[in-house]
């Protein structure tokens, strides 16, 4: 039995296409339009859209300051966790295993409640006028950062050893032959994945909810206990998710498939 | 100031268990060329790399112009400055132009201002011949090009001492000349070189003294005329039996 693939029919090409056509995207999009009309269109999905959306704010803030702060966490916490010096090296595979050892939720917590407290001390600050948004940004940056870390160490060990050599040979440091030389080349690998774990801590950043910061997720909580709208809330909130995690993963792939051409 | 340049005194390296090299010691002076050759496994690349340390001796000491490379107090950075080296696989920075390649260490390491790293680095492309390629990137660049790069980075950092690990085993056979041209010019302007290579065209025309090595030691040092036509020791002549056949 021959499948209907195998058949070179004059219309395969257009047969191709049909199958290669990103139909989920369609699909998506169909569903983002329907919502965008019910809210347009729906008082009790109007009301609570424009109860929830000025959330936004809040939650591209602390995704954005928290990944910022991660980037920085994760790259220290990488380079650690390829030191040469033992110490050094154990104090960052500690930090990464003990972060992916506990759930997410957990960890907002455990650093909001347990870390920050004597971080604030340290610095001289009253833990008390520590807002639950700081605290949300320092959950998110230290758990994404070990997450972050293994993307970065993944990143510099993928650069050939001998660039390292070469740039060693001609009498620049560790420091200088990293930042000039292996770091540019391994942050052009691993940027998807960064994205990707950008978007993934958009999502995460609901979590944060628990600490009652004021973001999408809290204010569509809110509002669905006091309206008892929940279909309303939720609807609204999972389209604001996706709408914005859509429109980062298209972006990212255009950017990737540009990398890929210019490596080509 | 001694005449010797490098000084390689009892040198010894362990990876684990297996014993790289074995007792080497070998002395080269300002302005000599020297070729390093021997079986695949021999040593030959870690005794190189133990000159501007990139492997680090397992015991016995080098010296650079009198500079003791073991030493904690010697900051090698400086002693790299001034050995500059060719590998094998090029490894030319991919994301630099080819411009960058030969200016980033003279202005970090140098500290040489913009204009002069770029006057110097062309200086040194139009040496190796390819000034025209300074704003391509190196994948751009066929293997001989990339290799002449990559010699004219290391000079632009006007070394004393140039080291070569088989500069032109990754280069298609029509591109070997071209690479070996840039070297051979190098040696008549005096530069002190250690090359490892196979090449016995070059070895003839450029080096003083040829070393054998084998199994980790140093078998034989001599002139190529006579480590090449009259051997003294059976592994030598087995050796060059070997490649000669190729
Ligand atoms: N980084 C390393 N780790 C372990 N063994 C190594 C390493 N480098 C070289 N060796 C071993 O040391 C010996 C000598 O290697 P090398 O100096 O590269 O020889 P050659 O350049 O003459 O081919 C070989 O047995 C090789 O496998
Ligand atoms: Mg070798």
């Amino acid at each position: 039995m021959t499948g209907p693939e195998i058949q070179a029919t004059p219309d395969s090409s257009w047969q191709n296409s049909w199958r290669e056509f990103p139909w989920w995207l369609v699909a998506i999009f169909v569903f983002l339009a329907l919502m965008g009309i019910l809210i347009i269109r729906n008082p009790a999905y109007n009301d609570a859209f424009k109860f929830i959306f000025p959330g936004i704010q809040v939650t591209l803030y602390t995704t954005i300051t928290a990944f910022a702060i991660a980037l920085v966490l994760g790259l220290l916490a990488g380079l650690g966790r390829i030191s040469r010096n033992t110490a050094v090296r154990n104090i960052a595979i500690t930090y990464i295993e003990f972060i992916r050892g506990v759930p997410t939720l957990v960890l907002i917590f455990t650093v909001a409640f347990v870390l920050v407290p004597p971080i604030s001390g340290a610095l001289g600050v009253d833990n008390r006028v520590v807002s639950p948004n700081t605290r949300a940004i320092i959950a998110l940056a230290v758990i994404y950062g070990a997450f972050l870390a293994e993307i970065f160490r993944a990143g510099i060990e993928s650069i050939s050893k001998g660039q390292m050599e070469a740039a060693r040979s001609l009498g620049m440091t560790y420091t200088q032959s990293m930042r000039y030389i292996i770091l540019p080349q391994a942050i052009r690998n691993i940027s998807p994945a960064l994205g990707n774990d950008f978007i993934a801590m958009l999502k995460d950043s609901s979590l944060v909810s628990v600490l009652a910061v004021r973001d999408i997720t809290q204010l569509a909580r809110l509002h669905a206990g006091s309206t008892f709208r929940f279909r309303e809330s939720y609807l609204v909130l999972t389209f604001l998710y996706l709408a914005m995690t859509i429109i980062l993963s298209l972006l990212l792939r255009w950017y990737e498939q540009r990398i890929g051409k210019d490596r080509g | 100031m001694s005449d010797e340049i490098i000084i390689i005194d009892n040198l010894h390296k362990y990876f684990g268990s297996i014993e790289a090299v074995k007792a080497v010691n070998l002395q080269v002076k300002r302005g000599e060329v020297v070729v390093i050759v021997g079986p695949s496994g021999s040593g030959k690349s870690t005794v190189l790399r133990c000159i501007n340390h990139l492997e680090v001796p397992t015991s016995g000491a080098v010296y650079i112009d009198g500079v003791h490379l073991e030493d904690k107090q010697t900051d090698i950075n400086k002693v790299r400055a001034e050995v500059g080296m060719v590998f094998q696989q090029f490894n030319l920075f991919p994301h630099l132009t080819v411009l960058e390649n030969v200016t980033i260490a003279q202005r970090k390491v140098r500290k040489r201002s913009k204009e002069e790293a770029e006057q110097i680095g062309m200086e040194q492309l139009r040496h190796v011949g390819i000034p025209e390629k300074a704003s391509a990137y190196p994948r751009q660049l066929s293997g001989g090009q990339q290799q002449r790069v990559a010699i004219a980075r290391a000079l632009a950092m006007q070394p004393k001492i140039m080291l070569f690990d088989e500069p032109t085993s990754a280069l298609d056979p029509e591109m070997i000349k071209e690479v070996l041209d840039v070297m051979l010019q190098l040696a008549e302007e005096g530069m002190t070189m250690v090359v490892v290579t196979h090449e016995m065209g070059f070895a003839r025309a450029a080096a003083r003294r040829v070393v054998f090595m084998d199994n980790g030691q140093v078998v034989e040092i001599d002139t190529p005329q006579v480590l090449f036509d009259r051997p003294q020791h059976g592994r030598t002549k087995l050796f060059l039996s070997k490649i000669l056949k190729h």
